[in-house]
């Protein structure tokens, strides 16, 4: 099923290169939407409650790497972001795209195809290759296709990602060499001694730091972001970013528990600090996509704040952050290519009043902001609700800084917002601009339905991640350090922190919005 | 004796000398003849390696030996030779009237190469390098009214002539000190003295050096930019392959046989040498504008990712030598390949990178493959050239080496930058001049050949690969 789902995309993109343009496109859209249904499929079958690695294939391919497929529920929520942002992706190029056409029909789907096998890989050495190899595809579409400064944003975004990924290489050489095997399931429960876990953690830090991205890497992104093609935007900002937080939950902190425990303070001061500088950046910003990128930044720091809370809120409160943020920001991207389409330009003074010619379009520009500011309701609020929760038992002044970013970004959305949507119509030509067309509304409605989905019942994407967490949790405990909450029992309910969250997890709309 | 161990440098000698003939009597008319005669002599001498009897002991009184490690060199080297001289013959009918003796100079010098990788004596060893370099520097100044050809040839002559006399110096220091030329009794003599000895340690520092000239290793890297960029471009092809590969399958058999009980003696040496190549080869490449030269600073920076391995040392290490040399030809050839396809539409050939520019549009098929080439070498995975780098490097871990790969990949991440920026040039610059169409056939095979072979489908043979590499080096030991 796993191989299915990387071949079919594969498979499609030798085909669509030797395709004429419209060909490519439909063949694209097709093995997308084909394997966005076997991803459905994949959840319709994935049993929450049993083994934690489902759909496991093993092949050996001699050498010492095996082509070893196998999921657990984090890995298939991400699986199914991929594939469902993907068809979106090929329709937001349909006519952006103009010219080499099958090239880049081809590039998204190799692109999608690594993807899949990066969240899907079981072997240490083809997660590797997965991860890198996703380095050539989006290397191209930014280098071919994006803006006027493609090519420094396109070295930018390979060598940064390139120099954080070879540390990673040295340390999984090293954990192979120490515990004698590449499988990943062996090697989170391997007991690596602590010392050695400290330079491993340093190392994979390296790669997922720069992939997520925290500060102070992340310049690459919003230059990469800002280059790219928006469905180049959608997928960096959808997927690729969200492999950063997926590997400190797949190697670091199940891998190097001691070490993870003692790195808390460092992740939690460089997250503090890129929730506030990123967010401040932001607020200035004249370009949209650069705006937004730099709320992606703000936004991930929720993900390593969560993460490195320690804790069962915090963790699966990172988690929805990364699937609500893949969806909102992807969205967000989308909302500036339907204008950039029009007028060609992302400076946000070049708008304003879009409300009176553009309602369908104000209406999901709304909804998607939002939901990036996390208004209750939507698929933002509860992630960053339950990862902010996660931080503050774990340490009060983390949570302080980490919730100064919710009202930043407010602040920085809402401005934006303000800015393109509201107040007078100054430009004429920004005023001439024609509505949502069928196809635009066909990329944004599914979006927005998974936003709210998300936002109000997040339990479905909750169930098939708890049991794994709840294995996570328990891999952490022996060398999770005491926090500074000292939880006492309240007067009518024993406050005990692992059903706290999903008591607000569920009740979400009812939930007090007083963080914002 | 057993001189079948033997029958493929006989069958390259005596070919080479009955096509000296034919070139001699039938002049630029037989260049057809030779070139698939000597094609047919390295596929012939390949099967013959094939079904060659191992023999366990040295042969010639000690002075080369039948292993499986020779074999499998030579495997590599007769291949690629072959590759070299059917890429050659197009290139030559073209623009040069007079090719009939080149496939006889390529025929000598893998005879050459053959006893360099079987050698376990200094005496084999340096007539080995000699015949092979011998050659070369022919090749080099192949075209004699090309001045840039012409000067090729010279540099390449003196500072090859300088080399081996620092060669031939610590050779003879090595015996005045140990009493013996073969290599069993030099590893004798150190394992006795140790290195406390200075004129063995003296020996062995000129010995090495020696080498790393003819491998092409900072800091004697200086000769072959200037080689590359001047010998015509199918000399070049042939430089950056099997004598390459030859240089560095001798200097593992010297340095793990020979040398091998003063390991903690070269391996500092080796390690710096395999650093400052990789990173060197990575720096300089930077400013190229031609594309000879910048591949000859790709291929400094790829013998410093070999030499990786060997300074992990033992079996392990050699293996992953071997394996990395597999490849790299595979890579290398590949590249040259495309690069002699490369003219404009006079038919010149065009060596310049900014002539590639906005290539992917109007050669889609062959940028392709050029640009597979390029993130092959730059080692991105899923192409073959990441999986090399990967096994030097977990042999070099498993020495505990663990700044020499922190370092060494680091380099890599700097060399990429040169690689991409090929496939920039390529994919993302507009169009420049115009370029022929078209090409050999049986070239545009080989290209797709190799292409395939480092596509992510070339990951199904290192099961094999790393099979017969192991088994070659087992028998070093």
């Amino acid at each position: 099923m796993l191989s299915l789902m990387i071949l079919v995309p594969l498979l499609a993109g030798v085909i669509a290169l030797f395709l004429s343009a419209n060909g490519a496109r439909w063949i694209a859209l097709i093995a997308t939407l084909a394997n966005f249904a076997l991803g459905i499929a994949l959840w319709a079958t994935f049993d929450p409650a049993g083994a934690q690695w489902q759909f496991v294939e093993q092949i050996g391919l001699g050498g010492s790497v095996a082509w070893a497929l196998g999921i657990d529920g984090i890995a298939l929520m991400l699986i199914m972001l991929s594939v469902f942002l993907m068809p979106i992706c090929i329709g937001a190029s349909w006519r952006a795209i103009d010219r080499r056409v099958p090239e880049y029909m081809a590039a998204f789907l190799l692109m999608e195809a690594l993807m899949i096998g990066v969240f899907a890989a079981q072997d240490l050495l083809l997660f590797y290759i997965f991860f890198e190899g996703g380095l050539i595809p989006m290397y191209l579409i930014i280098g071919i296709w994006g803006g006027a400064e493609r090519i420094k944003a396109s070295y930018k975004f390979f060598l940064y990602t390139l120099a954080g990924s070879v540390l990673m290489l040295v340390a999984m050489l090293v954990m192979i060499q120490t515990a004698g095997t590449t499988s990943i399931p062996a090697l989170m429960a391997y007991d690596f001694a602590p010392g050695l876990q400290w330079w491993l953690w340093l190392a994979f830090f390296a790669s997922f730091a720069v992939k997520m991205p925290m500060w102070p890497v992340h310049t690459w992104l919003p230059d990469a972001h800002v280059q790219a093609p928006t469905a180049g935007s959608v997928i960096l900002a959808g997927v690729l970013l969200k492999m950063g937080g997926y590997g400190f939950i797949r190697f670091s902190l199940p891998m190097f528990p001691d070490a993870s425990a003692d790195f808390v303070p460092f992740v939690f001061v460089l997250s503090g600090i890129a929730v506030v500088v990123t967010s401040l950046i932001a607020l200035v910003q004249h370009d949209m996509k650069k705006l937004i990128a730099y709320s992606s930044v703000a936004h991930m720091a929720f993900v390593t704040f969560g993460l490195f809370a320690l804790n069962r809120q915090g963790i699966e409160g990172a988690l929805l952050v990364m699937l609500s943020h893949g969806l909102v920001s992807g969205a967000l991207f989308l909302c500036v290519g339907v204008i950039y389409d029009r007028l060609h330009t992302r400076e946000i003074a070049r708008y304003g009043g879009l409300a009176d010619n553009m309602p369908k379009y104000a209406l999901f520009f709304m909804l998607f902001t939002m939901a990036s500011v996390g208004l209750p309701g939507t698929s933002g609020f509860v992630g960053e609700f339950l990862s902010l929760v996660g931080t503050y038992e774990r340490s009060s002044w983390a949570g302080v800084v980490a919730t100064t970013g919710i009202i930043l970004g407010a602040a920085y959305m809402l401005f934006l917002y303000w800015r393109v949507v509201y107040g007078t119509q100054r430009n004429a030509d920004a005023a001439a601009m024609p509505d949502l067309d069928a196809r635009e509304l066909w990329l944004l409605a599914p979006i927005a339905a998974a936003v709210l989905w998300m936002g109000i019942y997040p339990e479905s994407f909750l169930r098939p991640m708890r049991a794994d967490v709840g294995r996570l949790l328990e891999r952490l405990e022996p060398s999770v350090p005491q926090s500074d909450a000292h939880l006492t029992k309240g007067k009518s309910q024993p406050a005990s922190p692992a059903p706290a969250g999903h008591v607000s997890a569920d009740h979400t709309p009812n939930a007090p919005a007083e963080s914002h | 004796m057993n001189f079948a161990a033997f029958v493929p440098e006989t069958l390259l000698t005596v070919g080479a000398i009955v096509m000296m003939m034919v070139a001699a009597f039938m002049g630029s008319r037989g260049s057809a003849v030779t070139t698939w005669g000597a094609v047919l002599l390295l596929i012939g001498a390949t099967f013959a390696l094939l079904g060659a009897p191992q023999s366990d002991g040295p042969i010639f009184g000690g002075l080369v030996v039948a292993d499986g490690f020779g074999a499998f060199g030579k495997m590599l080297i007769f291949l690629s030779a072959a590759v070299a001289i059917i890429a050659a013959h197009n290139w030559f009918e073209r623009d040069f009237e007079h090719a009939a003796e080149y496939p006889v100079l390529i025929l000598l010098s893998c005879v050459g190469m053959a006893v360099m990788v079987s050698a376990t004596s200094l005496m084999s060893l340096y007539v080995g390098l000699e015949l092979t370099s011998l050659a070369s520097y022919v090749l080099a100044a192949y075209r004699r009214s090309d001045d840039r050809s012409a000067e090729a040839g010279l540099k390449y002559f003196v500072l090859g002539g300088l080399a081996s006399g620092i060669l031939l110096y610590g050779i003879s220091l090595l015996y005045g000190f140990t009493g013996s030329i073969q290599f069993d009794g030099i590893a004798a003599a150190f394992a006795r003295d140790g290195t406390q000895s200075l004129g063995l340690l003296f020996g062995l520092v000129f010995l090495l050096a020696g080498l790393a000239f003819k491998i092409g290793a900072v800091p004697f890297h200086m000769w072959a930019p200037d080689v590359y960029e001047g010998a015509p471009t199918p000399v070049t092809a042939f430089f950056a392959t099997a004598p390459k590969a030859a240089a560095v399958l001798l200097s593992v058999r010297v340095c793990l046989d020979a040398l091998g009980p003063a390991i903690d003696a070269w391996r500092q040496i080796i390690a710096f040498v395999a650093l400052a190549s990789i990173i060197l080869g990575a720096v300089a490449a930077y400013g190229q504008t031609n594309l000879k030269r910048l591949l000859a600073y790709s291929s400094i920076n790829n013998v410093g990712f070999a030499l990786v391995g060997l300074v992990a040392g033992g079996a392990a290490g050699a293996s992953s030598v071997l394996f990395y040399m597999a490849v790299y030809l595979v890579m290398t050839l590949g590249v040259f390949l495309c690069l002699l396809r490369l003219r404009g539409e006079d038919g010149e050939p065009l060596e310049a990178i900014d002539s590639l520019s906005g290539m992917s549009q109007s050669r889609p098929g062959l940028a392709a493959a050029i640009a597979i080439f390029m993130f092959s070498l730059a080692g991105i995975p899923p192409l073959l050239g990441f999986w090399p780098k990967l096994v030097v490097f977990q042999a070099a871990l498993a020495q505990e080496l663990y700044l020499l790969a922190i370092v060494g990949f680091l380099g890599s991440v700097i060399g990429a930058f040169y690689y991409i920026k090929i496939v920039k040039v390529m994919y993302f610059d507009a169009p420049g001049r115009a370029l022929a169409k078209g090409g050999n056939r049986i070239e545009g095979v080989l290209i797709l050949l190799a292409a395939l072979i480092v596509s992510p489908l070339g990951y199904l043979l290192i099961g094999p690969l790393s099979e017969m590499t192991n088994n070659a080096a087992g028998s070093l030991f």
